[in-house]
C-alpha cells in the first residue's frame, strides 16, 4: 500500500476550539473534513501536515436549514444528504444534481460540501504518486520548476473539479467563514481565483462554516457533468445553469462551467436570453458562444478538442431542460 | 450421475468471500514479520552507473538491503527466453523496473528508506513505440543486443497470393490495439519464511504454483525440495499473476537473507508496472471472397509491442496467428507476426491470450466482406464455417457447436427482424470466435501428466480432493467438488478441496490457457471413479448382488430391485475402507499424443478441444456526443458441457464484460517520455456497475468426446469476439468503421464528422 505519511489529529467539538487549534499549531495544519480528497493527496506527497484539525465532531457544521428565503447547508453536510433534501431538490436542483454526481455511494456519504468546494485543484501531472512525479521532473504547483500543460507557462492551470462549485455559482450562492479574525461572508464568485495552486481566497487559518443559497420563486436549475463513466469519476467538463423566469419570460438567465482551468467561468453570452419568451431564447447561439468561450486545456484527461464541443452539447441540453429555445 | 451435474448452485466460497472470511495473501501475518518495498527505475531504459544503499541501511528500521547482484540468475516462464532478474542487474528497460528491494520493521520504513537508496543513471534511448523497435535496432533490446527483436514467426498454408488474385474482393485494412492492464481487484503480494529446518515457504498471488515453484528453485539456487509454495485464495489474475515474478524472488531471498518472514503488496501503481498486459498490436489483414461471400484468402501481418521482456512472447507471436483458423476461415492462410521489445511495461497473457487483437481485426473484415457483397454477416459465417475435424493449420476438432452458437445469438437478438432497422443511432453486430482448452504440451518439455489430483476418502463420509490447480476465482475448487460429489452420491458440503500447495497437491501446471476444466476435469474424473468402484464392489458384496447392478443415487448407493436396503453413502465408504483398506485414489491428465501441424511450431495452439462462441452486440451511438452505449450482449458459448452452469454463466458475462470494457473505454498507454499515463484506476479506467449493460449467456453444449463429462472451456473464449461484436453494431448504427481500440467518444465523434463530411 502507499504509505500514508504520520500526524497528529485533533477532533475539537467547537469553532472556537477548532480556530485555536489552527493557531496553535501554525501554519503545518490542515483542515479535514471527511478526508476522501485530503487523504489520497497526502498518500501522494501532495501534502504532509503535522497536524490535521477533523471538524467532524462539531455539530454546528453540519445540516441544513431554510430561513426565510435561504437555504443555509452546514459545510460538513455530507453530499449524500445534500442530494437527497427535498428543498435542495425542489428550490436548487443543480446543487442536487452537482452533488450526487459526486464520486460514488462511499465518497458522497464520507464527502461534505464543505471539502467539495475546497477541493484541491486536479491535474495528471499532479494528482499521481510521489514515485511518478518524480520521473516525470516534478511540476509548479509541487516541488518542481515548470508547467507540463502550458510549455513555459509560468502559472498553474490545474482544474477547478469539484462538481458543487458551477452549480453553486449558477445558484449565485454565498460562503460563510470563520478565521481568526472574525467571520465574515462573500459571494462565491469571489471565492474562487484563476490560480492552480490554491484557487481560493480562503486564508489558511479560516474554515468554511456554511453556504447559502438564495430561494427565489420561478427559478429553475440544472446541473450537467461530462464524465466516462456513469460514477467515480471527477468531471472532465461541468456546467450548471440557472433560469429564473416570470409569465413566460426571462429575467435572468446564468451558465457556470468548470473543469477547465483554476477558475469555473461564468457564460457571458447566457445575457442573450434576457427579456425573450422562453421559446425564442437562441438556445443554439449561446451553447455556440459558450464553446467559444471555453478553452479546455490538456490538464485532465480527454482529447480538450473532443471537451471544448461538448461544452455546446452540454449547454445546449442544460437550456434544453429548462425549456429554452426551440422544442 | 447424482443430479448435481448441470444444476444451477453458487460456488463453494461465495458467502465465505463475501463476507470477508476469506484469508488472502496480504491477510497472512507471521511473527517477526519484516516488509518488504521495491525502488523501481524513474527512466525508461538506463544504466545503473553507481548505487549506494549506505543511508538507506543506516535508517532505523531497516534490516536488509538488495539489489541485482544478490540474485544474479535470469529467470522467464518460457525456457527458452529467461530474461528477467529479479532486480535489475545492469539495465533498467521500463520506468517501474525493479532496481533494489528494501526489508524494514514496517511498511512506511521501507519505503522511505527506498528514497535513501542513491542510484546514479546513465540514461539511454528509450524504445517507446513499434517505429522505432523496428528503425532503430542499434538501441538493442534483442537477445543479441544486435536489435529490438523478440520474436518472428512466419507460416503460410497454400498459395495465399494466387488466391487473392483471383479473389472477387479482396479488403485490406490497418487495425490498432494500444494494450490493456488486467486490473484485478487484488494487487501482486507475496510473503516468504525460511525456517530453521532450511524450508523456504512461499505464500504468493499466482496462478501458477508449480512454475513459481520451478523458477524460485533456479533463481536462488536451492533444491526444490527445499522449497514449499502455496497459493492461497486470489483476488483476480486473468493472466496477470501466469509467471514468476521479480517480488516473489526478492522476498524469498530477503527471507533467507534475514532469518525473518518477509512481505511484500505491490500498490496499484506497481501492478501497472510489473503489467503482463494484453498486447498492443498493428495489424493489417488482406482478405479475400468470392461473390458468394466464401472467403478464398487470409493474409495478416502483425506487429507485436511486447515491453521491456520475454514473458509468455514466443507464445503470444505464434497464438496472434495459429488461433485464427476457427471458426469462420478461408482455405489459404498466411501470417508474419515480429514482437518487439520496447522500453514500457512488460506484457504477457491476458484472458484470451495473443488472439483477442487479431480477432477484432479479422472479425470486422468479415462484417466489411459482407456488407460490400450485401449479404447477412451471419450468414456469411455460416457459408465459411470451417468444415471436418481438421483446420488448415492442423488443428484437430472433436467437436463444434458453432453453428449452434450462431443460431442461439441470431433467435435470441431477432437479428433477422431488427439488425439494419433499429433506426439511425442504434444497431446490431455479429463476431464470433474459437478458443483452446488448455495447451497439449506442457511450457516445459516433459513425459509426465498436466494435471492431477489425490483424493483421500474419510470413514466420516468426507472426501478432500488435493488438487494442484490455481483456484482465481474461475471456480475449479466448485468444479471438482461437484464431480467428486456427483460420482459418489455425496453433498457437496462432504466434499473438501485443497488446492495449490506444493507439499499437499499434486503438480498441475496453473490456470492458464483455459485448461482447468478440461484437464483437471478429467483428472479428478480418473480418481473419483476408482474410489466409486471400490464402494460399488464393496455394497454388492454386502448386498450379495453383481456390482452391474448396483447404482450410486443422491446420499445413497443402492441395488436395482433392492432399494429399500440402499446403503448411505458414508456407510458404503466404511465398507469398502474395511474391505479394501484405507481409501484413495489419484488421477490425472495427459493430453493425447500428435497433436497439432508438423511443420515447426505447428503444436502451439494445439489443444484436445476447442471451444466456440458468437457474440451480438446491441448498441446506441450518442451522435452529439460520441459515447456508445452497448445495451445488451448475446453470448452464445459451446463450452462442450456446463458441469456447473452458473459458473459457465458467469464466465461468460464476467469475459463480455471485460471485452466491452477493452472496447470502450480502457487504453494502456505510455507517454512520449516513458512514463505510465496514470497508473492509478482514476486514469486507467474500468467499467463500474453502472457502466455495463444486459448480457445474455446462452450456453451450447456439443459434448466433447474426450473432455470431462463432454467438457470444454468458458474461461476465456466469450471474451474475444465481443469487441469486433461491437465495432460492427457501431457500423450499423452509425455507418463508420472504428479499426483503433477503443472507441472513445472523442474517436467515434472524429469518425462521425468526417463521414458527415464527405
Ligand atoms: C475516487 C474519487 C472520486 C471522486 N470523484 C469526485 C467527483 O466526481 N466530483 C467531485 O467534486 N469530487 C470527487 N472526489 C473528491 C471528493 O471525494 C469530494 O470532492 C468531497 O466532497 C471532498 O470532501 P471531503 O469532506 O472528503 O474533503 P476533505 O478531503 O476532508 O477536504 C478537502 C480539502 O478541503 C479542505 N476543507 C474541508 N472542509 C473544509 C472547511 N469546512 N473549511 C475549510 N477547508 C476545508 C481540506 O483542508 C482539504 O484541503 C472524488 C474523490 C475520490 C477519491
Ligand atoms: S497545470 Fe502545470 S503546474 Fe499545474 S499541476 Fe498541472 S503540470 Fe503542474
Amino acid at each position: 500500500m502507499l504509505p500514508l505519511p504520520s500526524f497528529a489529529l485533533y477532533a475539537p467539538t467547537t469553532l472556537d476550539d477548532a480556530l485555536a487549534l489552527l493557531r496553535d499549531h501554525g501554519p503545518d495544519t490542515t483542515l479535514i473534513a471527511g478526508g476522501t480528497d485530503l487523504l489520497p493527496n497526502m498518500k501522494h506527497g501532495l501534502l504532509a501536515p503535522r497536524h490535521l484539525v477533523s471538524l467532524a465532531q462539531i455539530p454546528a457544521l453540519r445540516g441544513v436549514w431554510v430561513e426565510g428565503d435561504v437555504l443555509r447547508l452546514g459545510a460538513m453536510t455530507n453530499l449524500e444528504t445534500v442530494a437527497a433534501h427535498e428543498v435542495v431538490l425542489t428550490r436548487a436542483a443543480a446543487l442536487a444534481e452537482a452533488a450526487l454526481s459526486v464520486g460514488g455511494p462511499h465518497h458522497r456519504r464520507m464527502g461534505t460540501l464543505g471539502g467539495n468546494l475546497c477541493l484541491d485543484t486536479r491535474c495528471r501531472y499532479f494528482n499521481q504518486t510521489y514515485f511518478w512525479r518524480e520521473a516525470l521532473g516534478f511540476c509548479l504547483k509541487k516541488d518542481g520548476t515548470k508547467c507540463h500543460v502550458v510549455e513555459g507557462g509560468q502559472r498553474c492551470v490545474a482544474a477547478a473539479s469539484n462538481d458543487t462549485a458551477a452549480a453553486l455559482l449558477a445558484l449565485e450562492a454565498t460562503i460563510e467563514l470563520v478565521g481568526p479574525d472574525g467571520a465574515r461572508s462573500l459571494p462565491i464568485r469571489d471565492f474562487y481565483t484563476a490560480d492552480g495552486i490554491a484557487n481560493t481566497t480562503r486564508a489558511p487559518q479560516e474554515i468554511v462554516v456554511a453556504v447559502r443559497v438564495p430561494l427565489r420563486p420561478a427559478r429553475a436549475s440544472v446541473y450537467e457533468k461530462l464524465r466516462r463513466r456513469a460514477a467515480i469519476d471527477f468531471p472532465m467538463i461541468s456546467l450548471a445553469a440557472r433560469l429564473d423566469a416570470e409569465e413566460g419570460r426571462v429575467n435572468a438567465l446564468e451558465i457556470a462551467v468548470s473543469a477547465l482551468a483554476a477558475r469555473p467561468r461564468m457564460i457571458r453570452a447566457a445575457s442573450q436570453a434576457q427579456g425573450k419568451s422562453l421559446a425564442e431564447v437562441p438556445r443554439a447561439a449561446i451553447a455556440e458562444a459558450a464553446f467559444k468561450e471555453c478553452a479546455p486545456l490538456p490538464n485532465i484527461e480527454g482529447d480538450p478538442a473532443w471537451r471544448k464541443k461538448l461544452v455546446r452539447v452540454l449547454a445546449d441540453r442544460a437550456l434544453r431542460r429548462l425549456g429554452l429555445g426551440p422544442a | 450421475m447424482t443430479g448435481l451435474v448441470g444444476k444451477p448452485g453458487r460456488r463453494g466460497d461465495l458467502v465465505r468471500r463475501v463476507r470477508g472470511e476469506v484469508c488472502f495473501t496480504d491477510d497472512l501475518r507471521l511473527p517477526r514479520m519484516l516488509f518488504a518495498k521495491i525502488l523501481r527505475s524513474p527512466h525508461p531504459h538506463a544504466r545503473i552507473v553507481g548505487l549506494d544503499a549506505t543511508k538507506a541501511l543506516a535508517l532505523p528500521g531497516v534490516v536488509a538491503v538488495l539489489t541485482g547482484k544478490d540474485l544474479p540468475v535470469r529467470f522467464g516462464i518460457i525456457p527458452w527466453t529467461p530474461d528477467e532478474h529479479s532486480l535489475v542487474v545492469e539495465k533498467a528497460r521500463f520506468v517501474g523496473d525493479g532496481v533494489a528491494a528494501i526489508a524494514a520493521l514496517d511498511e512506511r520504513t521501507a519505503a522511505r528508506a527506498c528514497e535513501l537508496v542513491e542510484v546514479t543513471w546513465e540514461v539511454l534511448p528509450p524504445v517507446l513505440d513499434l517505429d522505432t523497435a523496428r528503425d532503430q535496432p542499434a538501441i538493442g533490446l534483442g537477445a543479441s543486443g544486435k536489435d529490438n527483436v523478440s520474436k518472428v514467426v512466419d507460416l503460410a498454408f497454400g498459395d495465399v497470393d494466387a488466391a487473392l488474385r483471383g479473389s472477387a474482393l479482396v479488403v485490406e485494412g490497418d487495425y490498432h490495439f494500444e494494450g490493456t492492464a488486467h486490473a484485478p481487484i487484488e494487487t501482486h503480494c507475496a510473503l516468504a519464511r525460511y525456517d530453521s529446518d532450511g524450508l523456504l515457504t512461499v505464500w504468493s498471488t499466482t496462478q501458477v504454483p508449480h512454475y513459481l515453484h520451478r523458477e524460485l528453485s533456479r533463481v536462488l539456487q536451492l533444491s526444490p525440495a527445499r522449497i514449499r509454495v502455496i497459493q492461497p485464495p486470489v483476488g483476480g489474475a486473468f493472466g496477470g499473476k501466469s509467471e514468476p515474478f521479480g517480488h516473489e524472488m526478492v522476498v524469498a531471498k530477503l527471507a533467507m537473507v534475514t532469518g525473518r518472514p518477509v512481505k511484500i503488496l505491490l500498490t496499484r501503481e506497481e501492478e501497472f508496472y510489473v503489467h503482463r498486459g494484453r498486447h498492443p498490436m498493428r495489424m493489417h489483414f488482406a482478405v479475400g471472397a468470392q461473390r458468394d461471400g466464401k472467403l478464398t484468402a487470409v493474409d495478416a501481418k502483425t506487429d507485436i509491442d511486447g515491453g521491456a521482456y520475454s514473458s509468455f512472447g514466443l507464445v503470444t507471436t505464434y497464438y496472434s496467428g495459429q488461433l485464427l483458423t476457427l471458426p469462420s476461415f478461408a482455405p489459404n492462410y498466411r501470417f508474419s507476426s515480429t514482437r518487439y521489445f520496447t522500453t514500457k511495461p512488460p506484457c504477457g497473457p491476458k484472458r484470451g491470450h495473443g488472439s483477442v487483437q487479431p480477432r477484432f481485426a479479422f472479425e470486422i473484415t468479415l462484417d466489411k466482406i459482407a456488407v460490400e457483397l450485401g449479404l447477412d454477416p451471419i450468414e456469411i459465417r455460416r457459408t465459411n464455417a470451417v468444415p471436418g475435424n481438421s483446420t488448415l493449420n492442423g488443428m484437430r476438432i472433436t467437436s463444434n457447436g458453432y453453428l449452434e452458437c450462431l443460431a442461439r445469438v441470431e433467435a435470441a437478438s431477432q437479428w433477422k427482424e431488427r439488425r439494419s432497422k433499429l433506426g439511425f443511432g442504434r444497431g446490431l453486430g455479429v463476431a464470433s470466435s474459437a478458443y483452446i482448452s488448455g495447451t497439449n504440451y506442457p511450457i516445459y518439455p516433459n513425459e509426465m501428466p498436466q494435471s492431477a489430483v489425490q483424493l483421500k476418502v474419510d470413514r466420516s463420509g468426507v472426501v478432500t480432493v488435493f488438487n494442484g490447480a490455481s483456484e482465481i476465482g474461475q471456480g475449479t475448487d466448485t468444479l471438482l467438488a461437484t464431480i467428486v460429489a456427483d460420482e459418489l452420491g455425496l453433498d457437496l458440503g462432504c466434499v473438501r478441496v485443497v488446492s495449490a500447495d506444493s507439499d499437499l497437491c499434486p503438480v498441475d501446471l496453473g490456470a492458464y490457457s483455459s485448461r482447468g476444466t478440461f484437464m483437471n476435469g478429467n483428472a479428478c474424473l480418473m480418481a473419483v471413479r476408482e474410489v466409486k468402484h471400490k464402494l460399488v464392489t464393496a455394497v454388492a458384496e454386502k448386498l450379495a448382488v453383481p456390482p452391474a447392478d448396483v447404482f450410486v443415487t443422491r446420499g445413497f448407493l443402492a441395488a436395482r430391485g433392492l432399494e429399500n436396503q440402499a446403503i448411505p453413502v458414508d456407510e458404503a465408504i466404511r465398507l469398502a475402507e474395511a474391505r479394501f483398506g484405507t481409501l484413495g485414489a489419484t488421477g490425472w491428465y495427459k493430453s493425447p499424443p500428435g497433436l497439432g501441424g508438423s511443420y515447426r511450431g505447428g503444436t502451439i495452439g494445439a489443444s484436445p478441444a476447442y471451444s466456440f462462441t458468437a457474440h451480438v452486440a446491441e448498441v446506441k451511438v450518442d451522435v452529439e456526443t460520441g459515447f456508445v452505449e452497448v445495451v445488451k450482449v448475446w453470448c452464445a458459448h459451446d463450452c462442450g458441457k456446463a458441469i456447473c452452469p452458473s459458473l459457465v454463466e458467469g464466465q461468460i458475462e464476467g469475459s463480455v464484460y471485460m471485452g466491452v470494457a477493452e472496447a470502450l473505454l480502457e487504453e494502456h498507454l505510455v507517454d512520449h517520455r516513458g512514463l505510465h499515463a496514470g497508473p492509478n484506476f482514476l486514469d486507467y479506467r474500468i467499467p463500474t456497475s453502472l457502466d455495463v449493460g444486459d448480457v445474455e449467456a446462452l450456453i451450447v453444449e456439443s459434448i466433447d468426446p474426450e473432455g470431462p463429462l463432454g467438457a470444454k472451456e468458458a474461461g476465456e473464449g466469450p471474451l474475444h469476439s465481443s469487441i469486433p461484436a461491437v465495432a460492427n453494431a457501431i457500423f450499423d448504427a452509425v455507418g463508420i468503421r472504428l479499426d483503433r481500440l477503443p472507441f472513445s467518444p472523442a474517436r467515434v465523434l472524429a469518425a462521425l464528422e468526417a463521414k458527415r463530411s464527405v
